[in-house]
């Protein structure tokens, strides 16, 4: 079933906040998960692995080298669900 | 050159008997136990159904997300490091000067077996990627060391039982051949678990006494059964003396001396001819460069196992000689239950407080004390040590046959 951006959007917010133990407000489109959301790469594996499991895609490991922000993720699974 | 001297300057533990030192200390010497019956669904296919859990859980203190990624362990090292530390009033140490010896005798086993029932229900995608720094030994002194970015060398001595105690005559070494000013070390343990209690069960090394778990820790009682498995940790921020003088430091006691021998003898008993003990403390008191005669206390390894308390006690006498008699000895897992590589750790602290406060504490549950037991035992009240210059012992032995004895003076 395809999925708007805001709703994928809130779903890795929820994610995000889960993982990193930070407040949801700070999780927008622009944000960069290493350097702005205190998720470095193992979190990182985690944070796909629960996108994957809550929208039903399958994000490749070369997919997710290329994810440095937020709405590169979101788009990603926008484009892909 | 003379040799450098080393010093206690702080003091962290999260135990079964508290959240902290103060707390765990003064249950101590009211003599409570940190023993209980297990509310996990697990014990039911167990022989043993209680053991001592720590009085806080971590999640008390320390935020879900950070959680997520430390084994129960890594966070009762972070839990007890934090309060060292700031007992220790923070030493504003060169990075590259201090160092973390952090000892643990099981490592991460929780978060082994449950990442196993992970990938056996769930499949190899749903394994955390936080396993491996999880499960690994060393991690409890790993996340220490990264918090405090201590740069001088970050240890992990495994060696069962006697790893806590281990890790305190590392830091001392580490100070005295100048590779640090400050060590932050000890031991933690988080084994309570299914799977460890199942294998230590099968060993007969347990207490059945499920009837009445808070008696079930009972050493030198003629009806002791076996030893209580407990969890938390202890760290200690030892200190090169001139370095803790000059800053003004609080000084708890000296370290002066640790003693290491091994067995050579079995796998998991003890060897009953005590040598390797009586070996561990002599060599101690020669790095010491100290007398027998100035011991007035020892904390005691003594698990409550019918075997092991009687060797160790044996070995005491031999090795204290006519002196055995003026050593107040105190076993002080009747209370904490046996915290593994823990323990040494935390009886360091209960040794140096003993020093510091001129008490030493009770040993409970002794209720016929076992006519074999040939030292002074401290029982059910705890008893004023002498004034004067005095010494301390800690000795913790493992399972592979490993024994320790530490050296703590008053200053």
């Amino acid at each position: 079933m395809a999925y708007t951006q805001e709703e994928v959007l809130s779903g890795v917010r929820e994610i995000v906040v889960e993982i990193a133990g930070i407040s949801g407000d700070k999780v927008s489109m622009d944000k960069k998960f290493t350097d702005d959301l205190e998720v470095d790469s193992l979190s990182m594996v985690e944070v796909v692995v629960a996108a994957e499991e809550k929208f039903g895609v399958k994000i490749p490991d070369e997919e997710v080298t290329k994810m440095a922000t937020v709405g590169d993720a979101v788009n990603y699974i926008v484009a892909h669900s | 050159m003379t040799r450098k001297r080393v010093v206690v300057t702080g003091l962290g533990a999260t135990t079964p008997l508290g959240a902290n030192v103060p707390e765990s200390w003064s249950a101590l010497l009211a003599g409570k136990s940190g023993v209980a019956l297990l509310s996990d669904e697990w014990v039911a296919d167990l022989p043993v159904k209680f053991a001592a859990r720590v009085s806080q859980d971590p999640s008390e203190v320390i935020e879900k997300a950070h959680l997520r990624r430390l084994d129960r362990s890594e966070s009762f090292a972070l839990i007890a490091s934090r309060e060292a530390w700031k007992d220790a009033g923070e030493p504003a140490v060169e990075k590259e000067r201090l160092g973390v010896v952090i000892a643990s005798g099981i490592g991460g086993v929780t978060t082994l077996l449950e990442q196993y029932d992970i990938l056996k229900s769930k499949g190899a995608r749903l394994v955390s990627p936080h396993t491996v720094p999880m499960l690994m030994p060393n991690g409890p002194a790993a996340h220490v060391g990264l918090e405090l970015q201590a740069k001088a060398g970050v240890h992990t001595p495994v060696s069962a039982c006697a790893s806590g105690a281990e890790a305190v005559g590392y830091a001392l070494q580490m100070i005295r051949n100048n590779r640090a000013d400050v060590v932050v070390c000890g031991g933690v343990e988080a084994a309570i678990h299914q799977l460890p209690m199942a294998g230590f069960a099968s060993m007969k090394a347990l207490s059945t006494r499920n009837d009445a778990p808070d008696k079930a820790s009972r050493p030198y009682d003629l009806d002791r059964d076996g030893f209580v498995l407990g969890e938390g940790g202890g760290v200690l921020v030892l200190e090169e003396y001139e370095y803790a003088k000059a800053r003004g430091a609080k000084i708890y006691c000296e370290l002066i001396g640790v003693g290491l021998t091994s067995d050579g003898y079995h796998i998991a008993a003890p060897d009953p001819d005590g040598s390797g003990v009586v070996r561990a403390l002599n060599f101690a008191m020669q790095d010491a460069e100290a007398q027998v005669s100035d011991v007035v206390h020892l904390n005691a390894h003594a698990t409550s196992t019918p075997a092991g308390d009687i060797a160790e006690a044996n070995a005491l006498a031999k090795a204290l000689g006519n002196h055995v008699d003026q050593v107040a000895v105190s076993a002080t897992k009747s209370m904490t239950g046996h915290l593994l590589g823990g323990a040494g750790a935390i009886e360091s602290i209960f040794a140096a407080l003993a020093i510091k406060e001129r008490m030493a504490p009770p040993t409970i549950n002794i209720d016929n004390l076992d006519p074999q037991v040939v030292v002074d035992v401290v029982k059910d009240k705890p008893r004023a040590l002498p004034k004067g210059d005095i010494i301390a012992l800690n000795d913790s032995f493992g399972f592979g046959g490993h024994n320790v004895v530490l050296v703590f003076a008053s200053i």
